[in-house]
């Protein structure tokens, strides 16, 4: 696992035909603490992530982590640079069983040759059991043993947000991009992943940014929180100073008349 | 019920964990190295055709069930390792240099289809595959000096090692080896992160591109794949047919061997042998229909064409999963008898599929 860097995000915007679904935000995390990202519906929160991720091209602004500039980099060599990511609508291989799931979240790891593939040579089956070890720890950590040989169509929805979860953890990464962890869990769930961003925080040293409207979980977890409205920064700071702020109640509640 | 106990990671990775798998492969391997022995020449050869369609049936496989890239225009592939052995042949290429150029230059070809296919998706993939397969056969048509033309091109005979495998029995040991090879490598590709990365684009382009894989390059890597089996299947189908035309291999070569993966079940290699097993079984099961049928039935022009239908219908309508679905349940109906229930295979309706980007 890579020592996690700084994230740092500068006047970023991005317009889809006209539309400025964000428009000059900045925001840095730190390494090693947990970052939240709050707004209505439809302020670009997810939009941010998929920035991030590289899904989108910027209209402007930098994001860097660490000294590497992600906008120099295509999509799939994002993982590369230590930033997992989980989706808002769960984006999980349908067809194929956890352990193939968890399998691929190691592909960034692994040496994939057709030919020896397709021979199956020696090097390549043990290649298979030392990743396979990899994914046993990440499936131990977040017990789901009992799922691992299930196809992720016969899963329940709160099963398969852990299998996306112990996916994005499978590739390593020092900076993890969750999109609301505890949409649709019901409460026990909920505090089961509270549990477990604390262990990935502090076992796996990883730096985690959510998108979260829970503001619970989001009060427990969180370091820090930026609220954003309509693509537009509102407010940063510790969760309190963030629900306190008169511009983010607007934004939540509307303006009295 | 067996039940399985697993005690290292290499258990997962072995092809045949149970012991009834373990004896049902024993007795199929042991049918198919026994058949000459058993089997008259002509229903010999028919089985012969019947594996070399299972090659090609895996080839599509895998573009098609594994990678989730349809693909209209498949035969052409098949041509063009057809006419790519017979002609390399005709010029004195001993049989193995032949086959291995046939391999490298399908697969060649696959790949550049694939990389301009790895931007299209659905109906635009479907129309550009369908253009493909008919380009290919005007190609074979047209290019006379090279193919014969619509005269046709007359197939060497079998010579492997400097031997004459004339006798059909040989031949059908040919096909079989290569047939074993390829199921063989296939399913090692499917436990491999080449293959995990082939399922990973077919079920989520978007997850997979942020778990590191280069979805452009699996999209032609897999093409490539693809059109390398399937051109084998045509090398192998040459010397079946002994004369090579180009309307062998046209759309509706194409569709059948779409049919085929869809009868046998998407998505695995098994469905695809089971394809190859009905479309292969069903010609040879009319001839014998039309003398028991009345002649204003049997002796129509066009009724195998009007069958292929029907079951492709009933089959997407009936059991979307294909034939492999279906011997799915009745396995899992022994093995869990007697708790079976007819509910026991209800799939939930997937919940959220909205806001899907591409």
């Amino acid at each position: 696992m890579s020592t996690p860097q700084r994230l740092e995000v500068r006047n970023l915007s991005i317009e889809f035909g006209g539309v400025h679904a964000v428009e000059d935000v900045s925001f840095d995390v730190e390494p090693g603490e947990t970052f939240a990202i709050i707004g209505p519906n439809g302020a670009g929160k997810s939009t941010i992530f998929n920035l991030i991720s590289r899904l989108y091209e910027p209209t402007a602004g930098t994001i860097h982590y660490g000294d590497q500039n992600l906008l120099e980099l295509p999509a799939h060599k994002i993982v590369h640079a230590g930033i997992g990511r989980t989706f808002q609508n769960i984006e999980l291989f349908e067809q194929a069983t956890v352990l193939q799931n968890l399998l691929v979240g190691r592909h960034a790891h692994m040496r994939k040759n057709p030919l020896s593939n397709f021979l199956f040579l020696p090097g390549v089956r043990k290649s298979e059991i030392k990743h396979r070890e990899k994914v046993e720890d990440i499936i131990d950590l977040l017990e789901i043993a009992q799922y691992r040989d299930e196809r992720i169509s016969d899963l329940s929805y709160g099963a398969r947000k852990n299998v996306e979860l112990a996916r994005a953890l499978c590739a390593e990464p020092s900076i993890l991009l969750l999109d609301e962890p505890a949409s649709g869990l019901n409460n026990e769930e909920t505090d089961d992943i509270s549990f477990w961003l604390e262990d990935i925080k502090h076992d796996l040293g990883v730096t985690l940014v959510m998108v979260e409207h829970d503001m619970n979980l989001v009060g427990q977890v969180a370091d820090r929180v930026m609220a954003i409205n309509d693509g537009h920064f509102l407010a940063i700071g510790t969760p309190d100073e963030v629900r306190e702020n008169p511009e983010v109640q607007r934004a939540y509640l509307g303006v009295a008349e | 019920m067996e039940f399985l106990f697993k005690t290292a990671y290499r258990d997962d990775i072995r092809f045949l964990a149970k012991t009834g798998e373990k004896i049902r492969v024993a007795i199929v391997v042991i049918f198919l190295l026994a058949a000459p022995l058993v089997l008259q020449d002509y229903y010999l050869a028919e089985l012969g055709l019947m594996l070399v369609y299972a090659i090609a049936g895996i080839g599509l496989m895998v573009l098609t069930g594994h990678t989730g890239q349809v693909s209209f225009g498949h035969a052409a592939f098949l041509g063009i390792g057809a006419y790519t052995h017979s002609i390399l042949l005709s010029y004195g290429v001993p049989f193995t240099v032949s086959i291995i150029v046939t391999l490298l230059l399908s697969g060649l070809v696959g790949m550049a289809i694939g990389r301009s296919a790895s931007k299209m998706h659905g109906f635009y993939l479907a129309i550009a595959t369908l253009a493909f397969g008919i380009l290919i056969e005007t190609v074979f048509g047209e290019w006379g000096s090279l193919t014969g033309g619509h005269m046709g091109l007359a197939v060497p005979s079998l010579t492997v090692f400097g031997l004459s495998l004339t006798e059909v029995w040989q031949q059908y040991y040919v096909d079989l080896l290569l047939t074993l090879l390829v199921i063989w490598g296939a399913a090692n590709l499917f436990r491999s992160p080449t293959g995990r990365s082939f399922l990973a684009v077919r079920d989520s382009e978007l997850s997979a591109r942020c778990l590191g894989v280069n979805v452009e390059w699996v999209k032609i890597q897999s093409f490539g794949v693809s059109a390398a089996i399937t051109g084998l299947a045509g090398a192998l189908l040459a010397h079946h047919l002994t004369y090579l035309a180009p309307d062998v291999f046209g759309v509706l070569e194409s569709l059948k061997l779409m049919l085929m993966i869809v009868v046998g079940g998407l998505g695995t290699i098994l469905g695809a042998i089971l394809g190859a097993i009905v479309i292969s079984i069903l010609p040879v099961a009319l001839s014998f229909l039309k003398d028991y049928l009345p002649p204003s039935i049997g002796q129509t022009a066009g009724i195998e064409p009007l069958l292929f239908g029907l079951i492709i219908v009933s089959v997407i309508v009936f059991e979307p999963g294909g034939l492999y679905s279906r011997w799915m349940k009745i396995r899992y109906f022994f093995e869990t008898f007697p708790y079976y229930r007819k509910s026991s295979f209800v799939r939930q309706k997937s919940y959220l599929k909205t806001e899907r980007m591409r």
